[in-house]
């Protein structure tokens, strides 16, 4: 199971690549598609599971496209 | 109501508060100083806002302000403070707010001089800032008018969700005269607009622009919509002597109240004059003053400018009678004598 | 174990498309403020003053009532909102040509009453709207559209330094600049933010927040050049920290 991981909006996203150039992972990369606006959207591209949910690319989004998930414990498991 | 003796300037004042206004935002300038300083003693008193601000630029948007947040506010200038705030109000009419002015007017063009004159006519009726916009424009004659106008301007601009002026001058403002105020709070429900915070319901803007020019056409038809109700409703006037009369002064504000006097003295010399003053500048009343131009024959606008409001007589009247114009500019006031001498003159008795 | 949401759009955000270029730091300092009006659950009784320049359309994009000022006049508008409704939140935001140039009188005699307002500044050196003309915050050198041969103190005068000015001004309660290029500073500015925000609910006086900004449209670099060059050149010129603070720590 990932520890975390960030859907975009693609939609929304301008394609400015803030989000790539701060992932401590390396993870976030530009998308082929185009979306409707004409933008390469940023897409995560993570199959080693190495997101660790630090929200770098969430701070740095100037259009607010990220949505970062983190695995947490639910109430009453130990981690 | 007891009578009690007021300087027009302060009489405006207390009108005001009596209307239910707290908010004052204002800025010295000569010579309306006394109604700012009125306020900044009285409006505490009744728990309100008295501020000074650091220009008329900043007075008027912070009238924007006050307004788009659902309180009654007002401000009182004179002929180059009412000039800044010209853009302001243009602000005010498009995102329709109510808020009213006072313009003491005194001589211009320029820095001028601060003697009482009626050379912001054509800035108070026809807009005056940038785009289509009507300002609701009261010119009492009066201390007593002035109250009554004053807390008309009110009502008027809750009513339009428009800006009110009541234009004035020194002369009336330091004039002293027994006046009754009466408290006039008539209630307005700004539930549907003003800014309270998005607080259960969705986030409510007030604004004066729209990027969509269809979009800020309909806007614009909006405000074209309510001006023609304004100008069907509320045309205000007074006739003096008028029933007989086959020559008719037109003058408003003091100069009204001077063009009284002559009518006065004319009837003493046996002619038939009578007096047409306009209340409501804007809306103009055009309809009563073409009905009594069919009936004489001659027209004399009288005014302390080059002639401004001879054009909404001559709108009214043109073609119907003979119209002449009497003036004087830059602060004089014309006596009763020199109005009466130039009215012989015209109808051939000198 | 699930999957928690541990970054999302701020609730005082309205979810609209920000009308801003690509890379411009605009819409992160959107975001923040959305955050702290989140945290410090205000959001209902919060009004937003929009400037003139490239974030007039700002009032569109948080969930709050919210008004444009004619240009430069936010803080007068924010002014007789405050007096008149002192129980609401009143925020500006505004631009360095619109608080700096034509709203230098407004900006210096709010900050001075001591208004109960919080502003925040974009200094991104430039007129973006209107298409790259100099600004008040244009660098010494840089080129603009109205300074092509680069700003010359002889010709055009200095930068002009908002939170030096303002910061001897006795009715500033909370007066900080700050950059948004990195996630640090991200996370840096946010405090203040909040702590300008503070200044007015504590009562304390005027809280102003400068963020030194991207441009890269009218500075004709990519995103992320244009974050470099916030280091590079901007922090040079324009110092960072804390002028004034009188909110003190938060508990």
């Amino acid at each position: 199971m990932k520890k975390a991981y960030i859907e975009i909006d693609e939609e929304r996203c301008k394609g400015c690549g803030l989000c790539i150039s701060v992932c401590p992972q390396k993870i976030i990369r530009f998308s082929e598609r185009f979306n409707s606006k004409g933008y390469h959207p940023a897409e995560q591209n993570d199959p080693e599971g190495k997101c660790n949910g630090c929200g770098f690319c969430y701070m740095m989004c100037p259009d607010v496209c990220i949505t970062v998930y983190r695995l947490t414990p639910v109430r009453g498991e130990t981690q | 109501m007891k009578k009690i003796m007021m300087k027009g300037t302060e009489a405006i004042g207390e009108a005001a508060i009596m209307a239910g206004c707290r908010n004052f935002f204002g800025y010295p300038i000569t010579p309306q100083n006394e109604l700012t300083e009125y306020m900044a003693r009285r409006l505490p008193e009744v728990g309100g806002c008295f501020l000074q601000a650091e220009s008329e630029v900043a007075a008027v948007n912070m009238i924007y302000g006050a307004a788009s947040v659902g309180k009654r506010a007002m401000t009182s200038t004179s002929s180059p403070g009412f000039s800044l705030m010209q853009e302001g109000i243009s602000y005010i009419a498009c995102a329709q707010l109510p808020a009213v002015f006072v313009n003491i007017v005194r001589g211009g063009p320029g820095l001028g001089d601060i003697q009482p004159s009626q050379g912001d006519y054509f800035q108070a009726t026809k807009g005056g800032g940038h785009g289509d916009y009507r300002l609701i424009v009261l010119a009492p004659s009066t201390v007593q008018e002035a109250v009554t106008l004053t807390e008309l301007a009110f009502e008027l601009a809750d009513k339009y969700r428009n800006p009110a002026l009541v234009l004035a001058d020194g002369l009336l403002g330091q004039m002293m005269e027994p006046v009754e105020i009466e408290e006039k709070q008539v209630s307005y429900d700004n539930s549907s607009w003003a800014l309270t915070g998005a607080k259960d319901r969705p986030p409510r803007k007030v604004t004066s622009f729209n990027i969509d020019p269809y979009e800020l056409e309909k806007m614009n038809l909006k405000l074209q919509e309510k001006y023609r109700k304004m100008e069907q409703e509320e045309p205000r006037w007074e006739e003096f002597q008028t029933e007989d009369a086959d020559v008719l002064l037109v003058a408003y504000g003091t100069v009204g109240r001077i063009c009284k006097s002559v009518v006065r003295m004319a009837r003493e010399a046996g002619l038939k004059v009578g007096l047409f003053r306009p209340i409501t500048l804007y809306p103009y009343p055009y309809k009563p003053l073409e009905e009594l131009a069919k009936h004489v024959s001659l027209i004399l606008t009288v005014e302390m400018s080059s002639g401004q409001m001879l054009e909404d007589v001559k709108l009214a009247a043109l073609r119907l009678t003979r119209i002449e114009f009497y003036g004087r500019m830059a602060g004089v006031v014309p006596t009763p004598g020199e109005i009466f001498d130039h009215l012989m003159h015209l109808i051939g008795r000198r | 174990m699930e999957y928690k949401v541990a970054y999302r759009m701020p609730e005082s955000l309205s979810k609209k498309q920000f009308s801003y270029c690509p890379g411009c730091h605009h819409g992160i300092v959107h975001r923040l403020i959305a955050e702290v009006i989140d945290e410090l659950g205000i959001r209902e009784k919060t009004i937003i003053v929009a400037p003139v320049g490239c974030s007039v359309f700002a009032y569109e994009f948080f969930e709050l009532d919210g008004t444009v000022a004619a240009h430069g006049r936010a803080l007068a508008v924010a002014t007789g909102m405050k007096r008149a409704r002192p129980d609401l939140v009143v925020f500006t935001y505004q631009g360095d040509g619109d608080l700096a140039a034509i709203g230098t009188a407004e900006t210096i005699h709010a900050a001075n009453r001591g208004e109960r307002v919080t502003t925040i500044f974009i200094n991104n050196a430039i007129y973006g709207m209107t298409g790259g003309q100099m600004a008040p915050t244009t660098l010494l050198g840089m080129k603009t559209t109205t300074s092509p041969h680069g700003r010359s103190p002889e010709r055009e005068g200095y930068p002009i330094h908002v939170c030096e000015v303002l910061k001897e001004l006795r009715g500033v309660a909370y007066l900080a600049r700050t950059k948004v290029n990195t996630p640090k500073d991200v996370i840096n500015t946010k405090k203040h933010i909040k702590k300008a925000f503070l200044a007015q609910l504590k009562d304390i006086g005027f809280g102003l927040v400068e963020v030194l900004s991207t441009c890269p449209t009218n500075w004709g670099m990519d995103p992320l050049k244009a974050g470099r060059w916030i280091d590079e050149y901007m922090v040079k010129e324009y110092p960072l920290g804390v002028f004034v603070d009188k909110v003190g720590e938060e508990k």
